[in-house]
């Protein structure tokens, strides 16, 4: 096929209009084809800025010289190497700010386009059955791992590589942390991706054991000291929503991300004879801009409802991928930017009726380096709507923390661990959300790779 | 997979279950709960813990079939398997984590109604257990609802009262709390209180007249039951809770009772539906 060296290859999308109605992934994916020919852009540089990009420090080259060959497996080796979750980062990673951030081709024309060829590589392994290749011997000892999401999964599946004996401890039902619970199907298939990639980290020896609340059903000490773990990884999260504290939070009809990204997500609440019930909304506002929101954002609006993204700074600060907000925007989600809610309305039953918002201008930049944006005096107005998202960040939960004796955290409840992830308790490691607070399934994939190293350095002493 | 061991109908829509456990029945204490789902597609269902036994590994939960996922949950049977049974979660109540010489000072009345009977069993039998046997107030529609009775007997000071007299007093739990104290001559400077949301409204309005210290044991909707979704919103003393990791016992002159019922209701025509439709079955 031709290719326009200055253009990515185009990767086909479900029409907007189409996918606004269902919650099939809205990305197709390349083909083989197609994934080749993007390959052949790559300029194969000698200092490949792209590795630096990304967090997992994937060969880049490497793989992406193997697919223009079209030695897929190769390529899905190399990978493999590096990420245990190539099918995930494929779709949810802002590579945009990472790896193709970097690239050189994009100076002058588009960057190559790393994450489809990343999620072709990823999915093809899949459907012809190549898993990564598992430890040859075993180091005789073990470590537990807190949290099943993507900083567990990885850090667990790089010990076993290694030849530890690995145990997850997960809190909910099912494995994935925010790969299940919080990123829509339409985005990352659950079935198909997500589980299809925990079972290639069970296939390397790593067993996962749900519903265990470590912090409740077992502590920290225990772990260590009656069950007999060498090592602890603490890779727990940041699950606790955060509300505004505005008037009309506690009314019928709002919600944080987290719940109603949970019910629809985790219990299979869009699917029509689900048990978990979820709001009939006809009209949503969601507050905030980050992924999260236009996750939230764009559930709501399949399942029926028109919906306002409501976000106190401008379009160019929005947090969330490019990628989300443009298909957002296709989809016919509403960007109510320079707003800020101030309260939310009810009925005289409790019912969320309206949002009472204020217009915001942008004032000099905040410690974020982003503009402060400031509120425009006498500029209140009321959207009506019946449903309100709270989608404004998470913190980190304290249940560990408040559990584990000397186990350090920051006045944001965030524990304090170094850059190797090693905590203030010897041989308790930590890291992503549960340490930096609310950011991306790859920096979090990053800290579990890079604790797995270190718990490796530790336990060979 | 969690086996049931026992099962056991308490009343004509209350059901009793005997779990094995391990991972809850080592830790748990009184005043926490868990959350079951009984198969893997059915809805996480935050119940709290009736008795528990840490050599047998047994959890016990007692459970009324007001809606779809607890009515289906009650065709599984001894020998078979609940999908999911995972805690313990939210606080122990406070009688059990205080010194307990301090609270053996304390003059005890815990007040149930209907399905509250369960969780407040556990607190009684618990302090029981330390050498302290507390009054305890049960209240049932009438006589046909009681459970329980004979497990409380053996462990606490029984009062039962049926709205329509057909068992022990007659009236609203309010109505014998009060007799017990302003009529029988009955001391209390500490209530724990656990049963419907307007039973646990008016009994603390009591027990702010009557000068009682009184926490309630809230139960609203949840999700996950670790702190994650915020479903649990409870405002006490005007500040926003998470009735899962911040309670779920409160105190109850400072819970916002209207608007926990409010809540409560979010999802009532479709908890509706899900009832009718799982009977239809039936």
């Amino acid at each position: 096929m031709e290719v326009d060296m200055m253009k990515k290859v185009p990767v086909r999308e479900q029409a907007p209009e189409v996918r606004a109605k269902n919650f099939e992934e809205v990305c197709e994916g390349y083909n083989k084809e197609e994934a080749m020919a993007e390959a052949t852009r790559c300029l194969n540089c000698k200092n490949p800025q792209c590795v630096q990009g990304c967090p997992v420090s994937i060969d880049i080259p490497g793989f992406v010289q193997a697919l223009k060959e079209g030695n897929i497996e190769d390529a899905y080796q190399v990978i493999s190497l590096s990420s245990a979750l190539p099918a995930v980062c494929g779709r949810v990673c802002p590579q945009e700010k990472q790896c193709e951030g970097k690239c050189i081709r994009g100076i002058k024309g588009e960057s190559l386009s790393i994450g489809k060829m990343e999620r072709f590589v990823a999915d093809w392994a899949r459907e012809n059955n190549i898993k990564p290749k598992a430890a040859e011997s075993k180091k005789g000892k073990k470590v537990a791992v807190i949290g099943s999401g993507p900083s567990g999964l990885t850090a667990a599946g790089d010990l076993a590589k290694l030849g530890y004996d690995v145990t997850i401890y997960e809190a909910l039902h099912k494995a994935g942390g925010v790969l299940v619970y919080g990123i829509p199907e339409f985005r990352l298939p659950k079935e198909k991706v997500v589980e299809k990639e925990i079972e290639n980290i069970k296939g390397l020896g790593v067993d996962i054991e749900t519903d265990v609340i470590v912090g409740k059903s077992i502590t920290i000490d225990e772990l260590l000291n009656e069950m007999g773990f060498d090592a602890v990884y603490i890779g727990s999260g940041a699950g606790l929503p955060k509300f505004m504290g505005i008037p009309g939070e506690n009314l019928n009809g709002v919600f944080s991300a987290n719940e109603y990204l949970t019910r629809s997500n985790l219990m299979k609440a869009y699917e029509e004879g689900s048990k978990t019930p979820i709001m009939k909304s006809k009209k949503v506002a969601v507050v905030g801009g980050g992924n999260v929101a236009m996750d939230a954002a764009r559930t709501a609006l399949r399942l029926g409802a028109e919906v306002h993204v409501v976000y106190r700074r401008g379009e160019s600060e929005l947090p969330a991928r490019a990628e989300e907000v443009h298909h957002a925007k296709e989809e016919g989600i509403q960007f109510d930017l320079l707003r800020n809610p101030v309260e939310i309305l009810g009925d005289d039953k409790g019912w969320v009726n309206g949002i009472k918002c204020i217009k915001m201008e942008l004032g000099e930049p905040d410690a974020s380096g982003r503009r402060k944006p400031v509120e425009v005096p006498g500029s209140e107005f009321v959207i009506d709507v019946d449903t309100v998202i709270m989608a404004l960040g998470t913190s980190p939960n304290p249940l560990i923390s408040s559990t584990t004796k000397g186990l350090d955290v920051n006045p944001r409840k965030c524990i304090v661990a170094d850059d190797n992830g090693k905590t203030s308790r010897d041989a308790v490691y930590a890291g992503g959300d549960a340490v930096t607070g609310a950011a991306t399934v790859i920096l979090a994939m990053g800290a579990g790779k890079t604790a797995a190293k270190a718990i490796d350095e530790f336990l060979s002493k | 997979m969690f086996k049931i061991l026992e099962k056991e109908w308490l009343n004509v829509n209350t059901f009793k279950m005997v779990v094995d456990a391990p991972m809850v029945a080592r830790s748990c204490e009184p005043g926490q709960f868990v959350i079951v789902r009984d198969t893997e597609d059915g809805e996480r269902i935050p119940l709290t813990i009736c008795d528990y036994d840490r050599e047998k590994q047994t959890v016990t939960i007692v459970v009324q079939t007001i809606g779809g996922s607890t009515l289906e949950m009650s065709k599984k049977e001894a020998g078979e398997f609940l999908a999911d049974f995972v805690g313990p979660l939210g606080h122990p109540s406070d009688l059990v984590t205080d010194d307990i010489e301090e609270v053996k000072k304390k003059k005890i009345v815990f007040v149930a109604g209907g399905l509250g009977t369960a969780p407040v069993y556990c607190q009684v039998k618990w302090l029981h257990e330390h050498g302290i046997t507390a009054d305890v107030i049960v209240g049932a529609k009438t006589k046909d609802i009681v459970i329980l009775e004979d497990e409380m007997k053996a462990v606490g000071n029984l009062y039962i009262t049926t709205d329509d007299g057909s068992y022990g007093r007659t009236g609203m739990v309010t109505k014998c709390l009060e007799d017990l104290v302003k009529n029988e001559g009955k001391e209390y400077d500490h209530c724990v209180c656990i049963g419907p949301m307007i039973m646990m409204k008016f009994l603390s309005q009591l027990t702010a007249e009557l000068g009682i210290h009184t926490m309630v044991s809230m139960n609203p909707i949840m999700v996950d039951g670790t702190g994650m979704c915020g479903a649990c919103r409870v405002s006490v003393d005007g500040e926003t809770k998470f009735a899962c990791v911040d309670g779920p016992e409160f105190d109850a002159t400072k819970v916002d009772f209207n608007e926990a019922m409010r809540r409560l209701g979010l999802y009532k025509p479709e908890e509706m539906a899900a009832y009718e439709k799982v009977k239809a079955q039936s």
